[in-house]
C-alpha cells in the first residue's frame, strides 16, 4: 500500500468508557494526510477523549487506532513514546509544566529530541514564541500567564517539534475575538503551507468553518454525522444543523 | 467491599508495582540529573532550618528531661552519653522522616496530584518525554540521597541543644561534654541508624508521588494527596523503624545498649 493510501489517524471500532458509561461506543473514522477534522458536540460526549485516545494518553477498552498505518492500541511504553513524537497536543487548559519558564517549557522537548545547538534551539524557541505573541514573555514562569496567554503559550508548544500531526483541544475557548482569530490565522498557516493533519476539537462555529476540511459531530458516544460542511449543514439530524449552522456562529 | 484490611494490602500492592516501575525506569538513560539536583535541593536544603531549629529544641528538651530522672540515680554525668546514643540511634533518624515526610510528603503529593489534575502530566507524555523519569525517579533518589545527609545534621543540631541546657544547668565545658557524649559511641551506633533513614526517604518519596502521581477528583483530590501521602509515609515510616532497629541489633549487636 503506498504511503499516499494510508490515513495519518484511522479509528476503528473504537469503544471506551469510565465508570461504567460508555463514552465512545464502536466509532470508526479515518483522517488522511493534511486534511483537518473540526469535532464538535454537546459538553461530555467525548471529543476531548478522543483526541486523548489518538496521543495513546488514554487506552481504547475495543477497536485498534492507528497513527499513519501503525497500531498503536497495545504496544510498549516505548513504542508509544516515538509514535507521539509526531504529533503536537495543545491542551484546552495550555497545561505549560509549572516548574519552568516558558522559553524551557518549549526547550524541553526540543533539547531531548532534536541534536540542535542551544543556540538553535533559542532561536527556535523565540521564533515559535513570537508567533503566537509572547517573544517578550519568554522568562515568565507559568504561573505568571493569564488564561489567554497561556493558551497560546501551549499552542507554540504544541508546534515546537514541527509535528505532522496536531491535535487540539478547544484552541480559542475563552480567548477574545482578536487573539482567537490570530491563533485560528496561524492553524490556517499550518494547514496551508505545512500541510499539518489537524483534529480540532472546537465549540466555535466560525473556527470549525474556516479550518476544517470536514466536521464532524460527536453525540451519545458515536459520530451522528462525519462529512463536509453543507453536507452537515443538510444533515436530517437537528443537533447537527444546529451545531454548524450559520446562525449559531453570529449568536457567539 | 473495600475493608481497611483491603484497602492496605491493595496500597501495599500499588507501591509494589510502582516501586518496580521506579527501578526499571531509573536503570534507563537518560538520567535526569538536573532534576535530580533540583530536588536535592528542594528536599535537603531547603528543610535545614527545619531539621536544624527542631533538633537544636527536641535536644534541649530531652537533656532537661532526662536530667530531671537521672539526677535521682547521682548519673548526671551520663546526660551527655545518653543523649548522643538516644539521638544517634533513634530519636535523630525517626525526627528527620517524620519532619520530612510532614514537609516534603506532603509538597510532594500536592505538587504532583497538581500537575495531574491540570494535565500537566498528561501534556508532558504528550511530548514523548517519560512523566515517570521527570517527575517521580528524581524525587525519590534525592529522598534517599538527603535524608541521611539531614540525619548527620539533626544529630549535630541535638547535641548543640543538650550542650546548651547542660551548659545552664552544670556549667559543663564543650571540651568535657563532647568526650562524655561520643565515649560510648561506635560507628555501628552512629552509621547504621543514620543509614536506614535512606529507607524512610525511600517510603516518604514513593508514597507520597504514589499519591500524587495518580490523583484524581480535582483540588479535593489534590488535598486528599497531600493527607494521604503525611499520613501513609508516616504510619510506615515508623513500621518500618521498628523492623530496622531489630535488624541492626542482628547485624550490629554491639548498637544493642
Amino acid at each position: 500500500m503506498s504511503d499516499k493510501l494510508v490515513p495519518d489517524i484511522a479509528f476503528d471500532r473504537v469503544s471506551t468508557g469510565f465508570n461504567g458509561r460508555n463514552v465512545l461506543r464502536e466509532v470508526s473514522f479515518e483522517i488522511a494526510s493534511g486534511e483537518v477534522l473540526c469535532v464538535m458536540g454537546r459538553s461530555g460526549m467525548g471529543k476531548s477523549v478522543t483526541l486523548k485516545l489518538i496521543i495513546g494518553l488514554l487506552t481504547p477498552e475495543a477497536g485498534n487506532i492507528s497513527i499513519k498505518g501503525r497500531n498503536i492500541v497495545g504496544i510498549d511504553e516505548d513504542a508509544l513514546l516515538q509514535s507521539r513524537r509526531q504529533m503536537g497536543f495543545l491542551f484546552q487548559s495550555g497545561a505549560l509544566y509549572s516548574p519552568v519558564s516558558l522559553a524551557d517549557n518549549l526547550a524541553l522537548p526540543l533539547s531531548r529530541f532534536s541534536k540542535k545547538s542551544t543556540q538553535e534551539i533559542d532561536a527556535i524557541v523565540q521564533t515559535r514564541l513570537d508567533e503566537v505573541g509572547l517573544g517578550k514573555e519568554r522568562y515568565k514562569m507559568p504561573a505568571e500567564l493569564s488564561g489567554g496567554m497561556t493558551k497560546r503559550a501551549g499552542l507554540a508548544r504544541a508546534l515546537v517539534l514541527d509535528p505532522c500531526i496536531l491535535l487540539a483541544d478547544e484552541p480559542t475557548s475563552g480567548l477574545d475575538r482578536v487573539t482567537a482569530s490570530e491563533i485560528d490565522d496561524l492553524l490556517l498557516k499550518l494547514k496551508e503551507k505545512n500541510k499539518t493533519t489537524m483534529v480540532i476539537v472546537t465549540h466555535d462555529v466560525r473556527e470549525a468553518r474556516l479550518l476544517g476540511d470536514r466536521l464532524a459531530v460527536l453525540d451519545q458516544g458515536r459520530f451522528v454525522a462525519i462529512g463536509k460542511l453543507q453536507e452537515l449543514e443538510s444533515s436530517g439530524n437537528e443537533l447537527v444543523r444546529a451545531l454548524v449552522s450559520e446562525e449559531n456562529c453570529h449568536a457567539r | 467491599m473495600n475493608s481497611p484490611a483491603r484497602s492496605f494490602f491493595d496500597l501495599i500492592g500499588n507501591l509494589g508495582i510502582f516501586t518496580a516501575r521506579t527501578v526499571r525506569r531509573a536503570a534507563v538513560p537518560p538520567f535526569e540529573l538536573l532534576m535530580f539536583w533540583q530536588q536535592i535541593g528542594d528536599v535537603g536544603w531547603k528543610s535545614l532550618p527545619l531539621i536544624l531549629s527542631s533538633g537544636f529544641a527536641v535536644g534541649l528538651v530531652l537533656t532537661l528531661h532526662t536530667r530531671s530522672t537521672l539526677i535521682r540515680f547521682g548519673a548526671e554525668s551520663y546526660i551527655p552519653t545518653v543523649q548522643s546514643l538516644s539521638f544517634f540511634s533513634d530519636i535523630g533518624p525517626l525526627v528527620v522522616g517524620l519532619l520530612i515526610a510532614g514537609r516534603v510528603g506532603a509538597g510532594i503529593g500536592a505538587e504532583l496530584a497538581g500537575m495531574r489534575v491540570n494535565e500537566e502530566i498528561d501534556a508532558i507524555e504528550a511530548f514523548s518525554l517519560d512523566s515517570f523519569k521527570l517527575l517521580v525517579v528524581p524525587r525519590i533518589l534525592a529522598c534517599i540521597v538527603a535524608l541521611p545527609l539531614l540525619t548527620v545534621f539533626i544529630d549535630i543540631a541535638g547535641l548543640a541543644g543538650g550542650f546548651l541546657a547542660e551548659r545552664i544547668s552544670s556549667n559543663i565545658s564543650l571540651h568535657l561534654y563532647l568526650n562524655r557524649a561520643f565515649s560510648e559511641v561506635e560507628w555501628g551506633t552512629f552509621i547504621a541508624p543514620t543509614l536506614k533513614t535512606a529507607v524512610f526517604g525511600f517510603i516518604i518519596a514513593l508514597v507520597s508521588c504514589w499519591y500524587g502521581y495518580t490523583a484524581k477528583d480535582g483540588s479535593v483530590g489534590v488535598g486528599r494527596a497531600a493527607t494521604n501521602s503525611v499520613v501513609t509515609s508516616s504510619l510506615l515510616i515508623i513500621i518500618a523503624d521498628v523492623i530496622l532497629v531489630k535488624a541492626i541489633f542482628f547485624l550490629f549487636p554491639g548498637s544493642a545498649v
